[in-house]
C-alpha cells in the first residue's frame, strides 16, 4: 500500500518479524538436536555449581522505588526535548529561553535530589 | 509583548520562584523558622503583585481579572494563615520543612493557575500541579499510618476524578474543535450544540471531576479519611484552597465554557448541593473525631456554596464567591485551635479533649466559640452574613425550596457545632491538662482570623461589594 | 488509516488490557501490559502521530513500567500470588464501569466533529509530526509546557519526600 502512513515502518515490522522467527528457530532446532536427559540436580538454577541456597525472588528494597521515579521524571524531561531539538532552528532564541527556564527548573528537582543523597547508596 | 505577558502572570512567578528558592535554601539553611516568614512574605508579595496584574496573556490561554484576583486573594489567606500556623506543628510532629512550605507554595501557584484559566488545557495543568503537591502534604507525616493512607487515598481518587476531566476536555476539543473557553462557547452557541448528548456527557465528567475537588456529595469519599490523616495545618490548607480553586473553575468552565448548556448543568448542581448539605451535616452528627467532623462540615458547606452557583448569574456568583472569603477564615480559625492543641503526645482530635476548656485556656475557648457560631450561622458573625446573603441570592432567583432545605440543615448543623462548644463550657476538664503549644505564628493566625469573622459578621458590605463587581465582570 | 489493521489493534488492545488485569502474578501482567503499549504505539503512528508513538514507547514502555517492575519487586510476589487478584468491591467497580461504557457508546453517534483547524492530515504529514508539535509546544502552549516543568519538580520532591529512607 503505496503512500500509507504507516508504510516507512515496513522495515521495522520485517525486522521485527525475522527477530521472532530467529528466536524461536533457534530454540527448535536445539530442542530437535540436543539429546534429552533430565535428572533432579541437572534442572536445579545454576549458582555458581554451588546448592541454591535461598528463593530466587526476594524483595527488594524501598530504594529502588526512588531510582526508577527520578528516571521516569527525566524521561519525561528528555521527551520534551526532541520536538524543541527538531524546530530549534525555526524558532530561535526564543524557544532556547524557553528550554533553558524548563531546564533550570528542573535543575532545582536535580539539585534538591542531589544533596538529599537521593543518588547515593545507603 | 514579553514583558506584558510576564507581568500577567507576576503572582503566581513569585510563588513559584519563591518555592524552588526554599527548596534550595533548606538545604544550607539549619534555622527552620524562617521558611514560614519567607511564605508569608511571598504570599505578601503576590498579593500586591495580584492587585497590580491585569490582561490576558498568551492569547488568553490565562487571563487575569477582577474574577481571578478576588479568588487568588482567597488562596493567599488559605496559604498564609496554615503555613504561620505550621512552624510548631512541625516540630512537635517531626518532619521536614523546606520541602513542606514549597508544596504549599506550588500548590498555591496551581490554584492561582487554575483561577485565570482561559483554556481547558490550563485548567488541567493548574489543577495538577495543585492536586501533586497536596497528595504529598496528606502524606507528609511520613511516620503515621493514616497520614500514608490518607495520601494514598486522595491520590487514588484524585487521580481518577483528573481523568475524567480529561476525558470531558476531549469530548469537548472532538465537538468544538478548540479548548479555548470563550472559543468553546461561541462555538456551541453558533452551531445549536447545546442539547448534544455527548456535549451533555462531558458536561456529567466536568460536574463529577470539580464535584470531587470541591468534595460535594456524592465525590466526596476521601474527604474524611484525607482530612483526618493529614497533618492538621495542611488540613485548614486544603479544606479552603482547594475546594475555592474547584469553585473558580466551575465558574470558567460550567459558567463561561458552557454557558450554553446552564440550563442542563443547573439541575446537576442543584441535586449534589442538597445531597452535599444533607449528607454532610447528618453524617457530621455521628463523629467524634474533630476534624473528621469539620471534614464534613467542608462537605455540606461545599453544598451551600453550590447553591450560589446554581442560582446563577453574576449575583449568584458573587454570593458564592464572598461565602467562600468568609468561609476561608471560620474554617482555617477553627483547625488553627486544633492545631494549637496539638502538642507532644496529644492529637487534640477527639471531641473529649475539648472538655472543659474554657477553664483551662479562656481565650483559646472564647475564639473556638467563635468560629462554631460562624460556621453553624448565629449573628454576629460572619458565617451569619454570608449565609444570609447567599440564602437570599437563592430565593431571589426563585429557588425558594432550595433556601428552605438550606436553612433546615444549617440548624442541623447546630447540632454538632454547638456539641463542641457544650464540650468546652459545660463539661469539666478531663483527667488530662490541656497544653498549648506556644507558636507565636499560630497565635497571630488565630488572632487574624477571629478579627476577620467578626469584623466582616459586622461590616460585610464591603466584602460583597467587591464580590459583586468582581464577579459583574465576568464574561468572556 | 487501514480498517482492518485498526481491527487488529483494537481487539489486540482490548485483549491485552484484559489479560494484563485478570493475571494473578504482577509481573505478566506487567509483560502484557508492555505488549499492550506497542500496539497502542502502532495505532498512533498509524494515525500520523508518531511523535506520540515514540512518547509511548520511551515514557510508558521504557520508563513507567520499569518502575511498575520496581514496584512489584518491592512487594511480595508470593503472598500476592497466594491472595484474591480483586479486592471484594469488584462487581460494583465493574456495574460503574459498565455503565460508563454503555454512556459511551450511547453517546458516540451523537458525536458530531467540531471546526477544523489549520493542522489537516496533509499538512502534519508534510511538516512531520514532531515538527508541528515542537512548533506549537514552543510558541502558542509554551505557558502550560512550563507550568508542566513545575509539576515535574513537584513530582521530584514529592518522590524524595514520601520514599526516602531517611531524609536529611
Amino acid at each position: 500500500m503505496p503512500g500509507h502512513v504507516l508504510s516507512p515502518y515496513l522495515p521495522i515490522l520485517v525486522l521485527m518479524i525475522i527477530a521472532l522467527g530467529f528466536g524461536l528457530g533457534s530454540l527448535v532446532a536445539g530442542m530437535l538436536v540436543r539429546p534429552r536427559r533430565p535428572y533432579p540436580e541437572k534442572l536445579m538454577p545454576y549458582e555458581s555449581g554451588n546448592p541454591p541456597v535461598d528463593e530466587p525472588r526476594y524483595r527488594f528494597s524501598v530504594k529502588f522505588y526512588i531510582v526508577a521515579m527520578l528516571f521516569v521524571i527525566f524521561d519525561v524531561e528528555a521527551i520534551f526535548l526532541y520536538p524543541w531539538a527538531v524546530t530549534f532552528d525555526k524558532l530561535g532564541l526564543y524557544a532556547f529561553v524557553e528550554m533553558m527556564l524548563f531546564i533550570a527548573i528542573l535543575m532545582v528537582g536535580y539539585v534538591y535530589a542531589w544533596k538529599k543523597d537521593a543518588f547515593r547508596w545507603e | 509583548m514579553f514583558r506584558t505577558q510576564v507581568m500577567v502572570i507576576l503572582p503566581e512567578v513569585l510563588l513559584a520562584v519563591s518555592a524552588m528558592a526554599i527548596l534550595l535554601l533548606d538545604l544550607v539553611i539549619k534555622r527552620k523558622s524562617v521558611f514560614a516568614l519567607l511564605t508569608c512574605a511571598a504570599a505578601a508579595f503576590a498579593f500586591f503583585a495580584v492587585t497590580g496584574a491585569q490582561g490576558a496573556a498568551w492569547g488568553g490561554m490565562f487571563i487575569a481579572d477582577g474574577y481571578s484576583s478576588f479568588f487568588k486573594a482567597i488562596f493567599l489567606i488559605s496559604l498564609v494563615l496554615p503555613a504561620a500556623s505550621s512552624a510548631g506543628y512541625l516540630d512537635v510532629e517531626r518532619a521536614g520543612h523546606g520541602e513542606y512550605y514549597a508544596l504549599m507554595l506550588f500548590a498555591t501557584t496551581g490554584m492561582m493557575v487554575m483561577a485565570s484559566a482561559g483554556d481547558l488545557i490550563t485548567v488541567y495543568l493548574g489543577l495538577e500541579l495543585m492536586s501533586l503537591s497536596l497528595y504529598v502534604l496528606a502524606g507528609f507525616m511520613r511516620g503515621s499510618t493514616r497520614s500514608n493512607e490518607a495520601a494514598l487515598k486522595y491520590f487514588l481518587l484524585g487521580s481518577f476524578a483528573s481523568a475524567l476531566l480529561l476525558f470531558g476536555i476531549s469530548l469537548t476539543y472532538g465537538l468544538t474543535g478548540s479548548t479555548e473557553i470563550g472559543a468553546v462557547a461561541s462555538y456551541i452557541m453558533s452551531h445549536g450544540l447545546s442539547g448534544n448528548p455527548a456535549l451533555a456527557f462531558a458536561t456529567i465528567l466536568y460536574v463529577a471531576a470539580f464535584g470531587f475537588k470541591i468534595a460535594a456529595v456524592p465525590f466526596h469519599m476521601w474527604a474524611p479519611d484525607v482530612y483526618e490523616g493529614s497533618p492538621t495545618p495542611v488540613t485548614a490548607f486544603m479544606s479552603v484552597g482547594p475546594k475555592a480553586a474547584g469553585f473558580a473553575v466551575i465558574g470558567r468552565v460550567l459558567m463561561l465554557a458552557l454557558g450554553p448548556m446552564t440550563f442542563e448543568w443547573t439541575g446537576l448542581i442543584i441535586a449534589l448541593s442538597i445531597l452535599s448539605m444533607v449528607a454532610g451535616n447528618i453524617l457530621a452528627i455521628a463523629q467524634t473525631n474533630i476534624k473528621r467532623m469539620l471534614a464534613y462540615s467542608s462537605i455540606a458547606h461545599a453544598g451551600y456554596v453550590l447553591l450560589g452557583i446554581a442560582a446563577g448569574g453574576a449575583e449568584g456568583l458573587a454570593s458564592a464567591m464572598s461565602y467562600l472569603f468568609i468561609y476561608a477564615f471560620m474554617n482555617i480559625g477553627a483547625f488553627t485551635v486544633v492545631t494549637l492543641l496539638t502538642t507532644e503526645g496529644v492529637n487534640a482530635e477527639d471531641l473529649e479533649e475539648y472538655s472543659g476548656l474554657s477553664k483551662t485556656h479562656p481565650l483559646l475557648a472564647a475564639l473556638m466559640l467563635i468560629f462554631m457560631f460562624s460556621l453553624t450561622g448565629i449573628p454576629p458573625t460572619a458565617g451569619f452574613a454570608g449565609k444570609f446573603y447567599l440564602f437570599s441570592t437563592v430565593i431571589n432567583a426563585g429557588y425558594l425550596w432550595l433556601a428552605v432545605i438550606a436553612v433546615l440543615m444549617s440548624v442541623v448543623s447546630a447540632f454538632f457545632y454547638l456539641r463542641v462548644v457544650m464540650y468546652m463550657y459545660m463539661r469539666e476538664p478531663g483527667h488530662r491538662e490541656h497544653r498549648m503549644e506556644r507558636s507565636f505564628g499560630a497565635r497571630l493566625a488565630l488572632g487574624i482570623t477571629a478579627l476577620a469573622v467578626l469584623a466582616l459578621g459586622l461590616m460585610p458590605a464591603g466584602l460583597i461589594d467587591l464580590a459583586r463587581s468582581a464577579a459583574a465582570n465576568f464574561k468572556g | 488509516m487501514n480498517p482492518y489493521l485498526f481491527g487488529y489493534l483494537g481487539a489486540a488492545i482490548l485483549a491485552l488490557s484484559a489479560l494484563s488485569l485478570t493475571r494473578k502474578n504482577p509481573v505478566h501482567a506487567v509483560l502484557y501490559m508492555i505488549v499492550m503499549f506497542f500496539h497502542l504505539a502502532v495505532l498512533y503512528l498509524g494515525l500520523g502521530a508518531e511523535f506520540l508513538a515514540a512518547v509511548q514507547i520511551i515514557v510508558y514502555a521504557g520508563a513507567i513500567l520499569v518502575l511498575f517492575l520496581f514496584v512489584i519487586m518491592v512487594l511480595n510476589i508470593k503472598e500476592e500470588m497466594e491472595g484474591e487478584r480483586f479486592s471484594g468491591g469488584w462487581p460494583f467497580g465493574i456495574a460503574i464501569a459498565s455503565g460508563l461504557f454503555l454512556l459511551v457508546v450511547l453517546i458516540t453517534g451523537n458525536i458530531v466533529p467540531g471546526q477544523q483547524g489549520p493542522y489537516t492530515p496533509g499538512v502534519i504529514a508534510a511538516q512531520t509530526n514532531t515538527k508541528l508539535v515542537g512548533t506549537l509546544l514552543y510558541t502558542q502552549y509554551i505557558f502550560p509546557f512550563e507550568i508542566a516543568s513545575l509539576i515535574l519538580l513537584v513530582a521530584v520532591v514529592g518522590a524524595i519526600v514520601l520514599a526516602k529512607k531517611k531524609l536529611r
